[in-house]
């Protein structure tokens, strides 16, 4: 049985969608990333896994658990790494882990956490003397304090230097090593390529792209984008289904066999007598692919 | 599961945090705990202690109950309101509110915690009264005293937890709280005793809200002149409805994410940081 079963998912704040009906599974042990640039409606998703938000309609199930129920048993089998740091400065570090950890029937030993995220050193220092990088291993030693089954964590690494970006990850990874399924959301490419065995793209409320980093670039890529300017002629005699007309009547086709649609278009066009004006043929980079797929391309 | 910890021993680590986080705040303590004090001592002073003779009583031991009720409703009301719109602002509920424990039990270390500290106000208080003033505690009285206490920080607690509930940030709750408490405290017999001369309508505000209904009989049981055994009935039944009332609201209305505003503030502030 899937850990994570998400079908139909939608969620409105008035006339705003900010999920508009999106289907995916996560597997036991999984990484499961979902990438999209801030407002494709990610961390609403997580929100309403983890319990915090009602959703406006579709399926959602979670080891099992409905998590608008908010059910204790399904709290005590999760954690969560919220965005913000959030735990009171006048704690020590020690302190703030053994609180959380009493909350949970089987928690992770004081010590052994604080040695995971590396933070040995402030064991008794005051949260407010803790630096950004520090409090965000808190945060993380807080997130899986309750040996959680299933780990939530939202933009883990969003304001991060690279070094501690890099340790943040050996920490995911060590994670996963232990069994843990992990639901991560980012909007960096390269996190989600780093850490995930299966990404889901969000933009704009919807998963326009899923599956494995390198199966989601090699996919993509293979579409490769034919384009020209062909004026006065109808593209319908053309027989091809990814066809559109751009500005200035530029036609944009979408091709997984561009030899073969190529040699149709030529084919067409020697037949109806039109010149392909500004030909190209191009092969999407995987930067360019997730630019297109989030439409953040238009910034 | 079996190796959950019961809500009483949960409670108990609660009321501990609730506790330590008190007492590392300065501010929250020195208001709570030595503000009023400040106050009965300098009254004290001011007034020469003396023998009131409208009342029965001096003015130590008048003032000892009251700003011991004062400190009561600081700890339970006041500091209740502020660190619970300030630890939603910051985030804290929200991460409570994704951990396995009942809320239930976290609001009940809250006011577990209140109750603690208010009692450490009113025996440090009443403790230099009689040590240093003469006031006098009478046994006959205590039992009543003591519930009157207890149903008092009971039902401030719970209005401290509803002005949460009501209001956006930590800001408007010392805002509300200070706005309501200090000119109930002026009208209800805290800072003054009770005068024949105010105006009538004043009186009707007083009893309308709890606070004369902590003070008075909590004070009464205090008062040498006084032949009763303390149990003010009435004043007890309205301090509960107020406290029935303020919990059922407050657990309705309760928000335990920071605020749209504050939220956009941070989304904008990330929205800027370079990635």
């Amino acid at each position: 049985m899937a850990i994570i079963d998400v079908e139909n998912l939608a969620k409105s704040y008035g006339d705003v969608h900010a999920v508009r009906g999106i289907d995916f599974h996560v597997e036991q042990g999984e990484i499961f990333a979902l990438l999209g640039p801030n407002g494709a409606g990610k961390s609403t998703t997580v929100e309403i896994l983890e319990g915090h938000r009602a959703r406006t309609s579709g399926s959602v199930s979670v080891l099992g658990y409905d998590p608008t129920e908010r059910d204790r048993a399904y709290r005590e089998r999760i954690g969560i790494v919220l965005q913000e740091t959030a735990v009171e400065d006048q704690l020590s570090v020690k302190e703030a882990i053994d609180i959380y950890g009493s909350m949970y029937p089987k928690h992770r030993a004081t010590g052994e956490l604080i040695e995971i995220v590396g933070l040995e050193a402030k064991t008794d220092a005051r949260i407010k003397t803790l630096s950004g990088g520090q409090r965000r291993r808190l945060e993380l030693a807080l997130g899986i304090v309750g040996d959680p089954d299933l780990i939530f964590l939202d933009e883990p690494t969003t304001g991060f230097d690279p070094s501690a970006r890099r340790q943040a990850w050996t920490i995911v990874e060590n994670l996963a090593s232990l069994g843990k399924t992990i639901l991560l959301t980012t909007h960096y490419m390269d996190e989600a390529q780093h850490l995930a065995n299966r990404v889901a793209v969000m933009a704009d409320g919807l998963i326009v792209a899923e599956g494995t980093p390198e199966s989601l670039g090699d996919r993509q890529s293979k579409k490769t984008v034919i384009t020209f300017v062909a004026v006065g002629v109808s593209t319908d005699s053309l027989g091809l289904a990814d066809v559109s007309t751009g500005d200035n009547g530029r036609i944009v086709i979408s091709s997984d066999e561009p030899t073969r649609d190529l040699h149709t278009i030529t084919g067409w066009a020697i037949s109806a007598g039109v010149e392909l004006t500004d030909l190209s043929v191009t092969r999407p980079s995987l930067e360019d692919v997730y630019l297109e797929l989030t439409g953040s391309n238009d910034e | 599961m079996s190796d959950r910890q019961s809500n009483v021993a949960l409670l108990g680590t609660q009321v501990g945090y609730q506790n330590k986080v008190f007492f590392r705040t300065p501010i929250a303590a020195f208001f709570t705990i030595f503000f009023p004090l400040m106050i009965f001592v300098v009254f004290s002073l001011v007034f020469g202690n003396q023998y009131i003779e409208e009342l029965g009583v001096t003015t130590a031991q008048y003032f000892a109950p009251a700003m011991a009720v004062f400190a009561a409703v600081s700890a339970s009301y006041t500091n209740i309101a502020t660190t619970t719109a300030y630890q939603r602002d910051m985030g804290i509920l929200k991460r409570i509110r994704g951990t396995p424990l009942p809320a239930s039990v976290y609001m009940g270390g809250k006011i577990v915690s209140a109750v603690l500290i208010a009692a450490l106000s009113v025996v440090i208080m009443m403790g230099i009264g009689i040590l240093f003033y003469g006031v006098e505690v009478y046994a006959r009285t205590l039992p009543a005293a003591i519930v009157t206490f207890l149903i008092g920080v009971g039902t401030f607690s719970a209005l401290g937890l509803l002005v949460a509930a009501l209001v956006p940030t930590g800001e408007s709750a010392t805002a509300v709280t200070n706005a309501t408490l200090l000119p109930l405290a002026f009208i209800s017999g805290v800072f003054l005793p009770p005068s024949d001369d105010a105006p009538v309508w004043l009186e009707t505000v007083a009893n309308i809200f709890p606070l004369k209904h902590f003070v008075e009989p909590f004070s009464t049981a205090f008062n040498p002149t006084y032949t009763g055994s303390g149990w003010n009935w009435a004043s007890l039944t309205y301090l509960l409805a107020w406290g029935i009332g303020a919990t059922i609201l407050a657990t309705r209305l309760f928000k335990w994410e920071p605020s749209t505003g504050s939220g956009s503030r941070r989304r904008r502030r990330r929205a800027t940081e370079p990635s």
